[in-house]
């Protein structure tokens, strides 16, 4: 490295490069940005931590903090979450590697059935495993007797649900840790004389190292900051989730509430900073020369893990049939006739269909605007010169709200647009709120899906653009999104099913004439009507569903059509 | 190998770069560059990685800035400017076509926001599409088409808008070696027949001494030197030059007076001008210059060897030579497979080899 010498070859003054057009239409874009996550993620999360700090709106220091931690029902609710978190990480972990393990490097038959099937319970609210487990084993369940201890509500019931919602999170990370081999290593291995045993420990677990640490904190984050299966089946086994619920809404102590969403933040932030770490050193880890593996037929090895992932698959459609054959009887479980009355909504709650419509409108608007704002957000970042601060600051803010769980982003929307002179708080009790809110929860994802697809672009095109004089907008139409369409329908997608099935973020802010169908699923649970429950959480498996397949379907057809240019 | 040298006098300056330093950090990419290229020639930067060559390039197309300094095109002083408001045409080593536009479109990118009309579009891309000698492959995408063909395409992009300029970084780098020499000859042809000034970044010597008009040889963020193919290749500047271009023996000598370097127990003279006296330095010869034939003993300069190794290396051998009268370092000759033949060269072979003093170059020991 050349160091600047001391007589200083840097005599001329500093050029101060001219901007273009196109950096001035970019810096705006990205001025626009900042003011849109401040009001989506960043000024919420402020007013809840300004809020963890005051009482009727005076600043009182650490007193909440002091009054929380001296309160041992609420304290305990600490030991509760990690609890319940780390015994559903160690059952999931496992089931999943094994699972994913003959998903990417066994022979079996069936593969792509049992891939689906695991993936389910991604297109369901969290809520949907705990109504079944209630059906099977709750007061009224006819497996009740199976219980040790007798109650399925309590840390049990909990866990349980919580493997069968965090089950398809985990796969997904480790089948893509494992597809990432590389043959050359195992046919070294196996010419080196390596017994099986020493191949799986000194070749494959390691190159699944990384997949399994990510896989584990996601597991850990979602349950910890997941509300719905603890009100549904947590009894009085409180967690901080729950916690932050009946402050809030059962005493109306917003100040506390605060105080445990900021609680609930740490573990989901240490565990975002964690994966962060991990994922950062896993990036060389494949090198681009490297061979697929295909795995060989043995059919000791296929059958046996065939065998597993015919239980576990078939436990997880288990779980779905009951939900679906529960919302379908007449009065559980004394009369077993098939009925479709629990899916008259109105005879159940108020709004009746119209929360399944509500929720129908806020997850498209949720899906057109998200992608929308999240690609272009992404694009602004990824494809403009210069500018680093503002870059800097709004790659931050969009990495944030992945750290953030659902409830405390939901508390801090109605600390930021309910305080007195915001002038957006018109948006309070709409569906515009829904709608921002859920953009802003599952906003990072997203943002790393298009900016990945964006990374993959030659970095070199926008240059092209301005040497031709074509201006960059125009580049932005013409190549950036065509070849990105099939990145920006993953992204929309997301966001829709997400907005569908999401209760954590957006229990704080419907009003009566905004209710959410995953919201009506708790309320009617609530009430004791769990068939009605277990129909409104079918109605959105059916949904999350159809629009999954419309989107295979949409994207199937859309590379016959648009994107032709892709084959040779 | 071009002996054409349209730099000097006999064409107008068209590009001045003055003192141009490029800070990344701490790191110095770019220290006090200044150079100036003529209208209508052929130059390359060349140079190892990291030696700012790229820099260079880049900073002319405004795509990153420079620090410091000033640069002039046609004129006009273009310094602060973006690239969308400088004159030139680009063609990037990953060709960079839009992987969803035809060739056609990718061609008729940069005139359709000019308002051409459609038909005229039309003929100039058949023009440029001749132009690189893919007049039938409109119609397909980049994804269909050869590396060779693609950045042919390239090519036809970036002069599609006539730019005044014509910059080329790497273009031929990812392709395989046969395609390579084919595309050297064709950019140059058509370059040559439109008389674009035009800058090419090359870390590879052989295309650069094949192409070039003029050689900017990079290092460090410094110009080490300009010059033609040929006098770049004959008279390096500095070491670093005699050592990147071309194979080069540097011998460990001392200056024995004006004119007489002592290496290996022997006198010999060479051009010896700027260096003091008593002090070591670095003899340097090219393999291909170690003379063998007709040699008695008035020839200057003459070394008595054995020849220690022989590497078969096609249509000529490389072969090690240890001078035999006192001891000194070992020599690298290429001798034709004819020239093996009639002396009947073989290892552990002792003859006689001059070192012409023509062909040395002395520079002080480091």
């Amino acid at each position: 490295m050349a160091e600047i010498p001391a007589n200083g070859f840097l005599i001329g003054a500093r050029v101060k490069p001219a901007l273009s057009r196109d950096d001035i239409v970019m810096r705006a874009g990205i001025l626009l940005f900042i003011g849109f996550l401040a009001v989506a993620v960043a000024l919420p999360l402020w007013a809840l931590l300004s809020k963890s700090f005051q009482n009727n709106g005076v600043f009182v220091g650490l007193d909440n903090y002091i009054r929380y931690f001296s309160t041992p029902a609420l304290f305990a609710s600490v030991w509760n979450s990690f609890y319940v978190a780390i015994v559903t990480t160690a059952i999931v972990l496992p089931l999943a590697f094994v699972y994913a393990y003959a998903l990417t490097r066994s022979d079996m038959r069936w593969k792509g059935l049992f891939q689906a099937l695991a993936l389910i319970p991604i297109l369901a609210p969290s809520l949907l495993p705990a109504i079944s487990l209630i059906y099977l084993f709750g007061n009224q369940g006819f497996l009740k007797t199976w219980i040790p201890g007798g109650t399925i509500y309590g840390p049990l019931g909990i866990i349980i649900a919580q493997v069968f919602y965090c089950f398809p999170h985990a796969l997904m990370i480790l089948v893509t840790a494992l597809a990432m081999a590389d043959a050359r290593l195992y046919e070294a291995a196996d010419a080196l004389g390596a017994s099986k045993q020493r191949i799986f420990f000194t070749v494959t677990l390691p190159g699944a190292k990384y997949g399994l640490i990510s896989a584990g904190f996601v597991i850990f984050t979602l349950v910890i900051t997941d509300f719905g299966i603890a009100k549904v089946i947590g009894g009085r086994f409180n967690v901080l989730a729950t916690d932050i619920y009946k402050q809030v809404i059962g005493q109306q102590n917003f100040e506390m509430g605060a105080v445990v969403g900021m609680v609930l933040l740490v573990p989901a932030v240490l565990a975002f900073f964690a994966e962060r770490i991990v994922q950062r050193r896993q990036v060389a880890l494949l090198s681009a020369r490297a061979v697929p593996l295909i795995p060989k037929p043995e059919p000791k090895r296929d059958w046996a893990l065939f065998t597993f992932c015919a239980v576990v698959g078939g436990l997880i459609f288990g779980i779905l049939a009951v939900a679906a054959w529960g919302s379908l009887i007449t009065f559980w479980p004394y009369n077993l006739a098939l009925t479709l009355k629990n899916y008259e909504f109105s005879n159940f709650d108020t709004n009746g269909w119209g929360a399944y419509t509500n929720s129908i409108q806020m997850a498209a608007w949720t899906a057109v605007l998200g992608t929308v704002i999240i690609f272009i957000g992404a694009y602004l970042l990824e494809k403009s010169r210069g500018f680093a601060i503002g870059r800097g600051i709004a790659q931050f803010i969009a990495m944030l709200p992945l750290a953030v769980p659902g409830l405390v982003i939901g508390l801090g929307y109605i600390f930021f647009f309910n305080a007195r002179g915001n002038p957006l708080g018109f948006l309070y009790a709409t569906l515009g709120i829904l709608v921002l809110n859920s953009i802003a929860h599952f906003y990072t994802v997203s943002h790393l899906t298009a900016t990945t697809a964006l990374k993959q672009l030659d970095a070199e095109f926008e240059a092209v653009s301005a040497s031709l004089k074509v201006p960059q907008l125009r580049t932005f139409w013409k190549v950036t999104v065509p070849v990105c369409l099939p990145a920006i329908l993953d992204i929309s997608i997301y966001m829709f099913v997400n907005a569908m099935t999401t209760v954590s973020a957006v229990i704080f802010l419907y009003s009566t004439d905004t209710k959410l169908a995953s919201v009506a699923v708790v309320n009617m649970e609530e009430s004791g009507f769990t068939a009605a429950a277990a129909a409104m959480a079918m109605m959105i498996v059916f949904t999350s569903a159809g629009v999954k397949i419309v989107h295979v379907l949409l994207t199937r057809g859309l590379d016959r059509s648009t994107q032709a240019w892709r084959r040779r | 190998m071009s002996t054409i040298t349209t730099g000097g006098g006999n064409a107008a300056p068209y590009l001045q770069i003055e003192r141009l330093t490029k800070l990344f950090g701490n790191f110095a990419a770019l220290k006090e560059v200044s150079l100036t290229i003529y209208q209508g020639e052929f130059v390359c930067f060349l140079g190892p990685s990291g030696c700012g060559k790229t820099t260079l390039l880049r900073a002319i197309a405004g795509l990153d800035i420079q620090t410091s300094g000033r640069i002039e095109q046609g004129g006009r002083d273009i310094s602060r400017l973006p690239p969308s408001e400088r004159d030139f045409g680009i063609v990037f080593q990953s060709y960079a076509l839009f992987p969803n536009l035809s060739v056609n479109d990718n061609v008729g990118y940069g005139l359709r926001s000019r308002g051409m009309k459609r038909a005229d579009i039309d003929a100039r891309v058949k023009e440029l599409l001749e132009l690189v000698g893919l007049p039938d492959s409109g119609a397909k995408y980049p994804a269909q088409l050869s590396g060779g063909q693609q950045q042919r395409v390239a090519l036809a992009r970036a002069l599609a808008t006539s730019p005044g300029l014509l910059l080329l970084d790497e273009p031929l780098s990812a392709l395989d070696a046969r395609v390579r020499v084919r595309l050297r000859h064709e950019i140059r042809s058509v370059q040559r027949r439109l008389g674009l000034t035009t800058i090419m970044v090359t870390h590879d010597q052989e295309e650069a001494l094949t192409m070039a008009d003029r050689i900017v040889v990079m290092n460090h963020g410094v110009i080490e030197q300009v010059g033609a193919p040929s006098e770049i290749y004959r008279a390096p500047a500095t070491p670093f030059v005699a050592d990147f271009v071309g194979t080069m023996n540097f011998l460990t000598g001392s200056l024995a007076g004006p004119g007489i370097v002592r290496f290996a127990g022997l006198n010999l003279t060479c051009p010896t001008d700027g260096l003091a006296a008593n002090r070591n330095v670095r003899l340097c010869i090219r393999p291909e210059d170690v003379a063998v034939r007709n040699l008695d003993a008035t020839t200057p300069n003459l070394l008595p060897v054995e020849i220690r190794s022989l590497d078969f290396l096609g249509s000529f051998c490389r072969a090690v030579l240890k001078p035999t009268a006192e001891s000194g370092d070992e020599i690298v000759a290429d001798f034709s497979i004819n020239l093996m033949r009639d002396l009947r060269l073989e290892v552990g072979k002792r003859l006689s080899v001059a070192l012409p003093a023509d062909r040395l170059r002395v520079f002080a020991a480091a």
